[in-house]
């Protein structure tokens, strides 16, 4: 048992530190955290992040995993993160709006789409030339995905398209999406579905940002007024939409880490006892600021090493267990948790926001991120399902739409 | 990376899981819950024919020599068992002690016979209730001679020997303090057996009168090689807990994919699912941070007492949170005396005071953060 490199690794590790070395500068100092990057992540350096991409993508190294001349290097899961820490340590602008794309769409396409869209897509995608968006969720279905409305009917070989999607992280500097509709409402809900894809500047496409209850706007909402598309950018058959569908959840699920918490955890909560003074004395040496930051440090050592077990098994080749499922339902509520503590010892002046606020609102901006984080990418409550049912083999819900056609489910009182 | 233990531990791992299924069911928890005995001694003597005493003590001193991580693997299996005998005190307080701060002389005075089977040893710290503090030690060790009295020893009443924190000087602090070895079948030992919540883990009041023993270890370092002993307990009782966690898991999902309620199993309920998704992560938390524990045990390295109060602090939480919940899975049956439920309940409370309170140990854990951020 140890943290070293293989020496396969430690090979890559080298090769790849090389080439950063020839292509970017080193990082810095550390990054501050703020508000506004736990929200709109790299998104305000979009032309900073499209020409790294395209950097990647011509040395490989912008889907590893992913075969020669489409981006990658036919790399292992292992060389994949063993290239995005050593890449953290540059002044680069990685991340970006290309996650969602290239992990989740592209693949979706590569896996139905025809010949002629693959050679037109994949390419401009990986080296960050077009972005993708993912439009499964509707105003009226969450976490219930597969409960849908939005309308796709067939005139000849047209689609057309009515309806509306909503949380779609990037839409607004999207070219393209992948968009799951109703087909069919008269057969029960999965039965019913089917996936396209389109270009986001169709006429009847329009998107307007979602004013968050933080203020920032990181999603959008989606209307699709009468919009076509040829029957040649179905993917799958039709009726099919909702396997297509978990091919491209699945896709999102073999992200290795789970959800972040910008970075916002123990040491900066330490960073904060440390300078103010309670009725008994310092706050770090209050025994009941020092209980809450133990019980907040074993969950954050906790998931890092659990990510070190998940890693372990990429490297030996093995699929890894279920345990990284746990990643996103804990960091989420310990963020909320350890910045509501954190605002409380702040006393008063918790309130304040921004630069106004101690350590230039770090906690306010974890607390009013932190809602958010607890329902993107699948509610905590989804989670647990995920964990009960896929984890442990518990039986799913009892679903009473199951055999029912849609448009028979009732959908209010 | 390779943050995993290897394949042949996983092996030895299996050997132990298959040793115990077959030799330690809750049928022999249950013996000692109904019955006189205060261990299992048939089990005791098994397992000290298999060498596992001895997983860790080097050849040198008749062990196996193997290591840390495979005496990791094995006190997993013994946590799932709850195996009823004399294990942690003898291996990880005894032994460990011994190995920490002996001489050589005294290592091959004790280790061999711990290896052999054929010595119980334990560690004797409090007197009374409270956590105990350098300045709460009232016992003294002068002149050879051991007095003072000694509560809630594990294994008190068997031990063949003990390792005693006393107070050797006028220092009223941490300076003040030696460990000290002494034979609890010599003359100056009164015991008396406590009553406790787990009958399959037992304890004792010693009271010592002027009985005799020998240092081990240096004056005034008695309280830092204490706590180097207690940290390396901490984490091997971290694999019992994450062991006995696992298996209240196990049972809560068994029991609700049978039991039916309202027309269908109570595991198809959210209520219950949930509580289930909670136990799957406290117990992953937990297993992590134990194996980082393993990585610094095995390895003595200097992060070992973060991670020995972090393997604690975690693994604590887990056991409670599944045996209060795999009890509260079990509805009325869980709380019969008949229902196994209660055994993990109680050895959950056992493991998690036994090497002092998950308090002292969140205290513990941010004072090595502090050091280690300064």
């Amino acid at each position: 048992m140890d943290f070293e490199d293989s020496p396969e690794e430690a090979a890559f590790r080298a090769e790849v530190k090389t080439w950063l070395d020839a292509n970017a500068k080193p990082r810095t100092g550390k990054r501050e955290i703020n508000a506004d990057d736990m929200e709109n992540g790299a998104a305000n350096q979009m032309a900073a992040s499209k020409a790294w991409q395209k950097t990647k993508a011509k040395a490989g190294y912008a889907r590893i995993t992913w075969p020669k001349g489409q981006g990658g290097i036919g790399g292992t899961p292992m060389q994949s993160i063993i290239f995005g820490q050593e890449e953290g340590k540059y002044d680069v602008a990685n991340g970006g709006p290309f996650a969602i794309g290239l992990g989740m769409c592209i693949p979706t396409l590569m896996a139905y789409g025809s010949e002629d869209a693959k050679k037109r897509h994949v390419w401009p995608a990986v080296q960050g030339d077009e972005i993708w968006c993912q439009l499964f969720s509707e105003p009226a279905g969450g976490s219930d995905v597969a409960g849908l409305r939005t309308k796709a009917e067939k005139n000849g070989d047209t689609w057309t398209i009515n309806g509306s999607k909503i949380w779609t992280t990037g839409a607004q500097f999207s070219d393209f999406g992948i968009l799951l509709t109703r087909t069919d409402p008269n057969v029960p809900k999965h039965k019913g579905l089917t996936m396209f894809y389109l270009s986001m500047k169709s006429p009847g496409v329009e998107i307007r940002p979602i004013k968050q209850a933080s203020g920032g706007s990181g999603f959008n909402q989606i209307f699709f007024t009468d919009v076509k598309i040829p029957d040649s950018q179905r993917l799958g058959e039709v009726g099919q939409g909702w396997q297509v569908a978990l091919t491209t959840l699945m896709h999102e699920r073999l992200a290795v880490g789970g959800g972040a918490g910008g970075g916002l955890d123990v040491p900066q909560l330490m960073s904060l006892a440390r300078t103010l003074e309670l009725e008994d004395g310092p706050a770090i040496k209050n025994a009941s600021v020092r209980e809450k930051i133990a019980d907040w440090y074993v969950k954050s050592a906790g998931l890092r090493y659990t990510t070190m077990r998940t890693m372990t098994a990429l490297s030996r080749g093995q699929q890894p267990g279920p345990e990284a499922s746990i990643a996103k339902l804990v960091v989420a509520s310990k963020l909320q948790d350890l910045s509501a503590f954190a605002m409380d010892l702040e006393a008063e002046s918790g309130i304040l926001q921004g630069d106004d606020a101690p350590m230039h609102g770090m906690f306010q901006g974890g607390w009013m991120s932190s809602p958010g984080l607890r329902i993107a990418g699948g509610t905590d409550e989804i989670m647990r399902n995920i964990i009960a049912e896929r984890v442990l083999g518990l039986p799913q819900d009892v679903r009473v739409d199951k055999d029912v056609p849609f448009n028979k489910l009732p959908v209010s009182r | 990376m390779n943050f995993d233990f290897s394949a042949d531990q996983k092996e030895l791992k299996d050997q132990v899981n298959k040793f115990l299924t077959a030799n330690c069911t809750t049928k022999t928890v249950r013996k000692l819950y109904d019955g006189k005995d205060r261990y299992d001694a048939q089990l005791w003597k098994q397992i000290g024919e298999m060498g596992w005493l001895g997983t860790a003590i080097p050849e040198a001193y008749g062990g196996l020599g193997l290591g840390y991580l495979e005496l990791c693997v094995i006190a997993e299996e013994m946590g799932r068992a709850l195996a009823p005998v004399p294990f942690n005190s003898t291996v990880y307080l005894f032994a460990e002690a011994v190995l920490a701060a002996g001489t050589e002389e005294q290592k091959k005075k004790y280790l061999p016979k711990v290896a052999a089977g054929e010595l119980i040893g334990t560690f004797a710290k409090s007197e009374g209730t409270g956590p105990t503090l350098p300045k709460s030690i009232r016992a003294t060790f002068k002149d050879g001679k051991l007095s003072g009295k000694k509560t809630t020893v594990v294994d008190g009443m068997d031990a063949d020997f003990a390792v005693v924190l006393a107070r050797v000087n006028d220092d009223a602090g941490e300076r003040g303090l030696q460990l000290c070895v002494v034979d609890l079948k010599g003359s100056g030992v009164k015991r008396a057996e406590c009553e406790t919540l787990d009958p399959s883990r037992c304890y004792a009041d010693i009271t010592f009168d002027g009985a005799a023993a020998e240092a081990l270890g240096k004056a005034g370092e008695g309280w830092s090689n204490a706590q180097a002993v207690y940290d390396r307990a901490a984490i091997l009782t971290a694999f019992e807990q994450v062991g006995g966690a696992d298996v209240c898991l196990q049972m809560a999902k068994g029991y609700a994919l049978e039991r039916y309620a309202f027309g269908r199993p109570i595991a198809s309920y959210q209520a219950i699912k949930h509580k289930l998704a909670d136990m799957y992560v406290f117990n992953e938390l937990a297993r992590s941070n134990a194996y980082y524990g393993g990585w610094a045990l095995s390895t003595n390295a200097h992060e070992l007492p973060l991670a020995a109060a972090a393997a604690r602090v975690s693994a604590t939480q887990a056991f409670d949170y599944a045996a209060k919940e795999n009890t509260q899975t079990h509805g009325g049956m869980g709380f019969t005396w008949d229902a196994d439920c209660h055994f993990y309940y109680k050895r959950s409370k056992q493991l998690g005071l036994v090497l002092g309170p998950q308090r002292s140990w969140k205290d513990r854990l941010v004072s090595e953060l502090e050091t280690s951020n300064a």
